[in-house]
């Protein structure tokens, strides 16, 4: 039977697209075999992937915490149905078996993690705070809005969702370039996206090369925030664009290695890194 | 400081130009209330953060602004005390006095030495503290474009960084608001401080069908506020800060009536030494005017009309800024609305311009990130192990 490839795909805005420029890359497996040709995404996807972003925003902040928590962990389930084919995709890079099953797993539970959050960070982050004079005081805690990533090359699957999920469980939405060396964990997770309940735009995944869409990723006016796994050069680049819109931004190095596997990196605190704080006052009286 | 507060706030008064009220009433004890307040947190930070134990971060940079010269020393120094770090300080180059005077708290309080230090200057001294390779973080309270700069400047140093900076707060007035208790949060609003204040309620938003009343009674106010010497207790507004300041308040006044703003100021005699300016309310205001757009920071208040509580939060939400904003209505369920909708780190509904050590402050957007004050706050000074 002949074999069908596949045209492998971006997930944008709820949809499938590729590269505005058709440019593609080629991509191997462990072996040095063709295997695809990969969307290399240009400054204009990135952009209109922002707008995808933007329209999905107030509709996924304004889920409640438990429907958001039921969608994260529908997520789960749609990923551990697929579980061979993302180990398979992992595989592409290299590596064993064993490591991309585990990595798989790790991701599976790190959804389910987050998918209990939901409904539960706001209680931690947020107060009632007892100020001396006769007023009500409270802090609660709200999305920032769009927030771009830039995933570490090692570890495709767990690198990505790592950064996502944190800010997507609060209703945050998000533009994610893959890892470049492994891009295609990235598709397949796209693919299964489409299957979840997520709406669609609330995660937007590109592929290409970090060189060219990292400095628009630091200057886009509409991200408020930045999450990238990047080396110095990076991330100065990232944090001098940064400063035109005093974006918020979670910079984590690749010169010390990071355990992606570690349960530190997952949990309230990443939650915190993309909320603002909002303190409302009304006074006591008749 | 409790002890001293006389002597401070004289000498907030002298230096800065601030009514003696504000610096006796407010700055001076509010400051002390943010030392008791952190010093209360120090032995008890694992409840901050459940799960993790903070630690500190080491020593940290701070700039901080003219317009609360010993207030925003206290929001910073007092967090970065409770959570362990050491401090150097920048105090504005107008404004060091009380810095200065605050040392000598510190040596009788026993601080050992090296923990807090000051150095006056410039924005020749701030960069040198920015720019300190040892300095692990730093907070800078001020101008949104030098926060810009900074954030340029630490880029690749792994520093960490807060930034509280400036405002165009929207003040929205609805139609079934208490008018007399909005028109004095509206006077309060703008006119605290002559203005210098970077979440002032500096565009006032009115429903449309109370516009022309509201009007009404802010000229009638304005006419008993008095301006002048900042020493008299009886005086509403003191001085503006600099001869600068002055003259960028002027500059955006006169762009006010040239986009062809209506301009009111009441008949006040103004001291003829020193730099004053008097309460100024511009109406017939549009968003595309500089006066609704730029933050002036002095007494100048711009009011713009709505009609429905959407344009009132598209109106409030448009701009660079999201510091503050107030809301003014007697609904309660429409007060939770429009505070869930602004895009504000502060939101005071059916009052204005309040602040407690307890409540975190800081902004959305380009006002800046971080918070000072509460539990919040502490959590910016601080890293997770």
């Amino acid at each position: 039977m002949l074999k069908i490839t596949k045209t492998p795909k971006c997930y944008v805005g709820g949809g499938f697209i590729r590269s505005e420029s058709g440019r593609v890359a080629p991509l191997s497996d462990a072996s040095g075999t063709f295997f695809a040709n990969i969307p290399l995404c240009s400054r204009k996807d990135l952009r209109n992937a922002v707008e995808a972003a933007a329209k999905a925003g107030p509709g996924w902040a304004a889920r409640n915490a438990y429907n958001r928590g039921q969608i994260l962990y529908r997520l789960a389930e749609m990923l551990e149905a697929r579980a061979a084919e993302m180990a398979d995709a992992i595989l592409l890079g290299g590596g064993d078996r064993a490591q991309a099953d585990r990595e798989v797993r790790a991701t599976v539970e790190r959804v389910v993690h987050y998918a209990g959050w939901t409904d539960k960070y706001q209680a931690l982050l947020g107060s009632v705070n007892p100020v001396s004079s006769p007023h009500f005081n409270f802090t609660v805690t709200e999305p920032m809005g769009i927030i771009g990533m830039v995933a570490p090359d090692e570890v495709p699957l767990l690198g990505l969702l790592s950064l996502v999920l944190p800010a997507i469980t609060s209703g945050n939405t998000v533009v994610a370039l893959a890892s470049t060396t492994q891009p295609y964990p990235s598709i397949l997770l796209g693919e299964i996206l489409a299957t979840s309940d997520l709406p669609g735009g609330v995660v937007n995944l590109l592929t290409g090369q970090r060189g060219e869409l990292i400095p628009t990723f630091a200057t886009h006016a509409h991200l408020r925030g930045l999450a990238a796994v990047a080396d110095l050069e990076e991330r100065k680049i990232l944090q001098i664009g940064a400063a035109d819109s005093v974006k918020r931004l979670k910079l984590i190095s690749t010169e010390t290695p990071t355990d992606w596997f570690s349960e530190k990196l997952q949990g309230l605190y990443e939650i915190r890194d993309h909320l603002e704080a909002k303190t409302t006052w009304h006074p006591i009286g008749a | 400081m409790q002890d001293r507060a006389r002597e401070f706030a004289v000498a907030e008064t002298l230096d800065g130009g601030k009514p003696i009220k504000e610096s006796r009433d407010f700055d001076v004890p509010m400051a002390a209330a943010h030392f008791f307040y952190h010093a209360g947190w120090a032995d008890k930070l694992g409840y901050i953060t459940p799960g993790r134990t903070l630690a500190p971060l080491g020593v940290v940079g701070q700039i901080i602004p003219w317009n609360f010269p010993l207030l925003m020393l206290a929001w910073k120094i007092a967090p970065a005390l409770a959570t362990g770090n050491t401090v150097v300080l920048k105090p504005a180059e107008t404004t060091s006095i009380t810095a200065l005077k605050f040392a000598s708290i510190l040596q009788d309080a026993g601080l050992p030495p090296g923990v807090v230090n000051f150095v006056t200057g410039a924005g020749e001294t701030g960069s040198a503290v920015v720019n300190h390779p040892l300095a692990a973080k730093i907070a800078f309270t001020g101008s949104t474009h030098v926060g810009k700069a900074i954030q340029r400047a630490l880029a690749g140093t792994g520093k960490r960084l807060t930034l509280e900076l400036g405002g165009k707060a929207a003040n929205i007035v609805f139609e079934d608001a208490p008018l007399d208790q909005a028109v004095e949060g509206i006077v309060n609003g703008i006119f605290f401080n002559q203005g210098h204040v970077c979440c002032a309620g500096s565009r006032l938003l009115v429903q449309e069908s109370i516009a022309d009343k509201i009007l009404a009674k802010l000229k009638v106010r304005l006419k008993s506020l008095r301006t002048g010497d900042p020493l008299d207790k009886n005086t509403d507004i003191g001085a503006i800060n600099s001869q600068a300041q002055l003259d960028r308040i002027t500059e955006l006044v006169t762009s006010g009536i040239h986009e062809g703003a209506e301009i009111y100021q009441p008949n006040c005699t103004l001291p003829e030494k020193g730099f004053y300016f008097p309460p100024t309310l511009f109406s017939n205001v549009s968003q595309s005017h500089r006066v609704a757009r730029e933050e002036i920071f002095g007494p100048v208040l711009s009011i713009l009309t709505f009609r429905t509580p959407e344009e009132a939060v598209e109106k409030a939400n448009n701009t660079h800024y999201g510091l503050s904003a107030g809301v003014w209505t007697d609904k309660g369920s429409r007060i939770l609305k429009m505070s869930t909708e602004l895009k504000a780190g502060v939101v005071w509904a059916n009052t204005f311009n309040k602040f407690d050590p307890a409540s975190p402050f800081g902004g959305y957007k380009e006002s800046g990130f971080g918070r000072e004050g509460g539990k919040q706050g502490l959590l910016d000074y601080a890293q997770l192990i």
